[in-house]
């Protein structure tokens, strides 16, 4: 196995609609991450693009329609497909195409343009479900998830108001990135009031739909210290699919997140994860899931991520610092374009990048983590520096 | 295009987007009476695809099943699970299952939610109560997505015992929507 | 691991420091044997093998069961042949499928159950399989596993609206509004290579009948028909050039490989078949090229899998080819960019006893297309056929090559390399 580096990092704006095309969002990204490493696409061996479903762009094979946008054109491309943990899936792909001897430079791009579904990217969501059982009753993704945040609620005992302090801090902490689409100051209150969607999630306990892309440049240890003095390793990668069968399951504690979570910390020869991890961008769609993800990954034991984070120890000044990019509820959620967000933040924090984001301990370990499909999907990558 | 591109400045690799001191990220944000007016251009498509799934053995028989009026489930000897929905292969044991198994129409709510919007994020006008119920018969855990009906939403608590509500038989057509909803068994 | 690297390493851990002492070494005959037996051990760890491979379906519909019930069949045949326990053997599963072709968005949701992959290393690409079976090596090659599974399948016959789906396929600025369906950028794409390669009507005929004639010896093939080259000249057009019997018409089924490592291969099968080399690759997406009469992404994949198996003349390497033939045409297209014949000889090279004969199996024009799972049913013939041989002691067929194609609108395209040395 091949010591895998990121040397470079960039990403769009996340809005609501954007005017670029997903291929020119898809561009931006990967000119701006090359920018980052020095690099040229001339300098890359092959190209992953990663990118959820195809009926947001409404487009069939969505990532052949992308291939020229994200510099795959000519070269080896492979467009990975996890749901919604397909972001930080995509640096896990590009990782074991350098660390199997195939690439010595890979480009990885996430890209999402949710706005052109009519009416709403919601609907896209629909066909998602099981077509015999579910699909009939006119379900949508909200239901899922407040089904399980209620699951998570009351097998803990945990109260609306614990949960919304996540979104306090993460809209809170988007007001210093910016690409930001949602940096707010709000408070407990503001989230208790906004409208409910689908009880108990309400209108600020969700991440918006966006548009933007994210890239990053990985590279093998000897290209990467030709380009820089301050790469940042990625030490460890894992990833875990659950049944379909959502509805078998206990939704109160994500089993395939710990499953993935512990193949990188495998990797990464980690025991002790609460102490050996510094800080990490947790996967935030809505603000239980950061805390339901923190005890998957053993950052927190089972229903006590909401004390953790009502001492302020998640916060960017705390002792372990959780989404200090601001996550999806602040900087926004264009799908694996969120996900390749967390990696490069985690590249920004790890070289003291991160500018007013920097969170105030030393850092030299951090872990992201995406989720997707039924509640099913965990994705993880560690950085070291 | 009704706005000029984002101006950009590249070549000098200082000047790049390192977030240490953040130069403007690319991307042109659209407002909303931008893209509502006639400023930016679209191009409109609209599709339709059509499908028709094969149910396969066990869904099959399950919708067989609720046209009849019953829950099926499959047991699978490796694990000793009676599992709803039924599927004809065990996904923790990889092998097939054994037998067909009638289970009851009641159960237990294990989570529930109370949605104000419709597939496509628009209000309803009558909020829905939605649930997994924990089907009685089957293995602790085994259910499936439904709505719940004839309560109101304060009731509704996680551990509810339910019942299904069978539409009519003539109007059953081998669904899931056979069953309308689920219902409160007990006086609460 | 095999490269520069590890090679530096490996002398390193081996000799220590005396490789400073200057330019040139001085070893004992003892020292450079053992050198040369541990390189080697090393090379040969490094190899990624087939150990299993099942099917099931191969019909234009298959409706006794849901895709879920057909991949179990399909896994249960490869896992048994052998002897593999998904549930604790398996390091990774690949599973290659797009969102429309199976009227869902998110399908990767479905896909590991019927696996036994559930709770465990599974992930899905937006590819065709023979794109996954390149992951799965490179996951063997980086240690995420030593045994990996591929699957893909197709449930075409699901699908009603096939020409809506592929419509849906193009870029919705310029080419949506002109056209609506795939098969004429295919029939574009005919007449530009025709043009240029001055192949004629009776050459992609051939085709036809070759591949539909060799159906007939192949249990998979719900297309076969013992066609001549004048009949196939009689079909209508679709998009003129292009004959109906020209295009692969779609089919049910799925096919599921195992893949392990060297040192696990050896002790799960007897008849292991080599991958020597991979590639893969895309062209650009934007009509112009599509419509290139040079299938550049064939080429460009071959050169990768060629560097890696050592291949300098594929015309004389190879015994046998499975070759992209959705569209008749596209076999001799890529049977060129491939290098296993140049347009001159093509005509010839496309008969049973050529110096590489392409599609013995049939093809797509008798298997059926069945959509981004065609690079393992391609796949699956070679090693078959590669199998066979090896059962019969024949000794012509010990090295074969993979070729697929994705499909208009996509110039995405990858090959194998495969052996039984
Ligand atoms: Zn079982």
């Amino acid at each position: 196995m091949r010591k895998v580096a990121v040397i470079g990092a960039g990403m769009t704006k996340f809005r609501h609609r954007m005017l670029e095309t997903g291929r020119e969002l898809s561009f931006e990204a990967s000119r701006a991450a090359l920018d980052s490493a020095r690099m040229d696409i001339k300098n890359v061996d092959s190209v992953v693009l990663g990118s959820a479903p195809d009926a947001f762009d409404g487009l069939h094979m969505k990532g052949e329609y992308l291939l020229d946008g994200a510099g795959g054109s000519g070269k080896p491309y492979t467009r990975v497909y996890v749901g919604g943990g397909t972001g930080v899936f995509i640096p896990a792909a590009a990782w074991w195409h350098v660390a199997s001897g195939v690439s010595d430079v890979v480009l990885a791009v996430g890209e999402e343009k949710m706005s052109p579904l009519q009416p709403h990217p919601q609907y896209a969501f629909w066909s998602i479900f099981d077509q015999f059982l579910e699909r009939p009753l006119g379900v949508t993704l909200l239901w899922i998830f407040s089904l399980e945040m209620r699951r998570y609620m009351s097998v803990y005992g945990i109260k609306e108001e614990d949960i919304a302090l996540v979104a306090v801090k993460n809209k809170g902490n988007a007001m210093d990135h910016p690409s930001a689409q949602l940096p707010m100051r709000i408070t407990v209150d503001d989230v208790m009031k906004s409208e409910p969607i689908c009880t108990p999630v309400k209108r600020l306990d969700v991440s918006p739909t966006s548009d933007g892309a994210a890239a990053l440049v990985l590279a093998s240890e000897d290209v990467a210290r030709k380009y820089t003095d301050d790469p940042v390793w990625i030490t460890g990668v894992g990833w875990n699919v659950d049944t379909t069968f959502w509805t078998n399951r206990d939704l109160c504690y994500p089993e395939y997140v710990e499953k993935a979570a512990m193949m990188a910390y495998k990797m990464a020869g980690i025991s002790n994860p609460r102490k050996e991890i510094d800080f990490a961008e947790v996967y935030d769609p809505f603000d239980y899931k950061e805390l339901h993800h923190m005890e998957g990954l053993q950052l927190a034991k089972r229903g006590e991520a909401p004390k953790m984070t009502r001492e302020g120890i998640t916060q960017r000044d705390g002792d372990l610092p959780i989404n200090p990019s601001g996550g999806l509820l602040g900087v926004g959620n264009p799908i694996a374009a969120a996900g390749v967000m967390k990696v490069a933040e985690l590249f920004w924090q790890l070289r003291g990048e991160a500018g007013r984001r920097q969170v105030k301990k030393p850092v030299h370990r951090g872990l992201a983590q995406a989720w997707g499909d039924l509640m099913q999907v965990g994705t993880v990558v560690i950085m070291e520096r | 295009m009704g706005r000029s591109h984002a101006g950009r400045n590249r070549g000098d690799y200082g000047e790049v987007m390192g977030m240490e001191n953040p130069s403007e990220p690319q991307g042109t944000a659209l407002t909303p009476d931008e893209w509502r007016g006639k400023e930016i251009f679209f191009r409109n498509f609209h599709t339709k695809f059509t499908y028709s799934w094969d149910t396969g053995v066990a869904i099959g028989h399950f919708l067989e099943a609720l046209k009849a009026g019953k829950i099926v489930g499959r047991s699978c000897s490796g694990c000793n699970r009676v599992l709803v929905p039924p599927r004809m292969f065990c996904e923790l044991c990889f092998r097939p299952t054994d037998d067909w198994i009638d289970v009851l129409d009641t159960g237990v709510v294990n989570t529930f939610s109370i949605s104000y919007v419709n597939n496509d994020a628009s209000r309803r006008e009558q909020p829905l109560f939605v649930a997994v119920i924990n089907i009685d018969g089957a293995s602790p855990g085994m259910g499936f997505l439904h709505l719940l009906g004839e309560v109101d939403a304060e009731q509704i608590h996680v551990g509810m015992k339910v019942r299904a509500k069978w539409k009519p038989a003539h109007e059953r057509t081998g669904a899931i929507t056979d069953i309308s909803y689920f219902k409160p068994s007990e006086e609460l | 691991m095999i490269n520069k690297a590890g090679i530096e390493q490996y002398l390193y851990a081996s000799f220590g420091p005396e490789l400073k002492f200057g330019r040139w070494l001085i070893v004992s005959k003892a020292f450079t044997d053992k050198l040369v037996g541990d390189i080697g051990a090393l090379l040969l760890d490094d190899q990624v093998a087939i150990v299993g491979i099942g099917y099931s379906g191969f019909s234009p519909a298959t409706p006794s069961q849901s895709y879920k019930e057909l991949i179990f069949d399909a896994a249960s045949r490869a896992y048994a042949e052998c002897s593999v326990n998904p549930r604790k053997d398996v390091g990774s599963f690949v599973c290659c499928e797009e969102d429309l072709w199976e009227g869902t968005s998110i399908t990767d949701e479905y896909a590991p159950d019927q696996l036994g992959a559930a709770q465990r290393t599974l992930c899905t690409l937006s590819q065709d399989g023979l794109n996954g079976v390149a992951t799965a090596y490179m996951h063997i090659k980086s240690g995420v596993a030593s045994i990996a599974v591929v699957e893909s399948h197709s449930k075409l016959s699901n699908v009603l609206s096939q020409s809506q789906v592929r419509e849906f396929a193009l870029e919705p600025y310029y080419e949506r509004p002109i056209l609506s369906d795939g098969i004429p950028v295919a029939a574009m794409q005919m007449r530009r290579f025709m043009h240029d390669y001055k192949v004629a009507e009776e050459d992609i005929a051939q085709v036809v009948s070759k591949n539909k004639k060799n159906g007939l010896f192949n249990q998979r093939s719900s297309y076969a028909a013992d066609v001549s080259v004048e009949q196939a000249m009689r079909s209508p057009f679709v998009w003129n050039p292009l004959r109906r019997i020209q295009v692969a018409p779609p089919a049910d089924g799925c096919v599921v490989a195992v893949l392990a490592s060297a040192e696990k291969a050896r002790s799960m099968t007897e008849q292991p078949v080599w991958i020597k080399g991979i590639g893969w690759n895309s062209a650009s997406t934007s009509a112009e090229s599509a419509v290139s009469s040079e299938a550049l992404y064939a080429k460009e994949a071959a050169k990768m899998a060629y560097k890696i198996a050592g291949v300098d003349s594929p015309g004389s390497y190879f015994d046998f080819a499975e070759v992209d033939d959705t569209y008749a045409f596209k076999e001799l297209q890529h049977a060129e960019a491939l290098g296993i014949a140049d347009m001159g000889v093509s005509k010839g090279n496309t008969q049973a006893d050529a110096p590489v004969p392409i599609n013995m199996s049939g093809g797509s024009l008798s298997l059926g297309d069945l959509v981004e799972a065609m690079g393992l049913v391609r796949l699956l013939e070679a090693v078959q056929r590669l199998r066979n041989a090896e059962r019969k002691r024949s000794k012509g067929l010990k090295r074969a090559l993979v070729q697929s194609w994705r499909g208009i609108p996509s110039s995405s395209g990858a090959v194998a390399v495969l052996g039984v040395e």
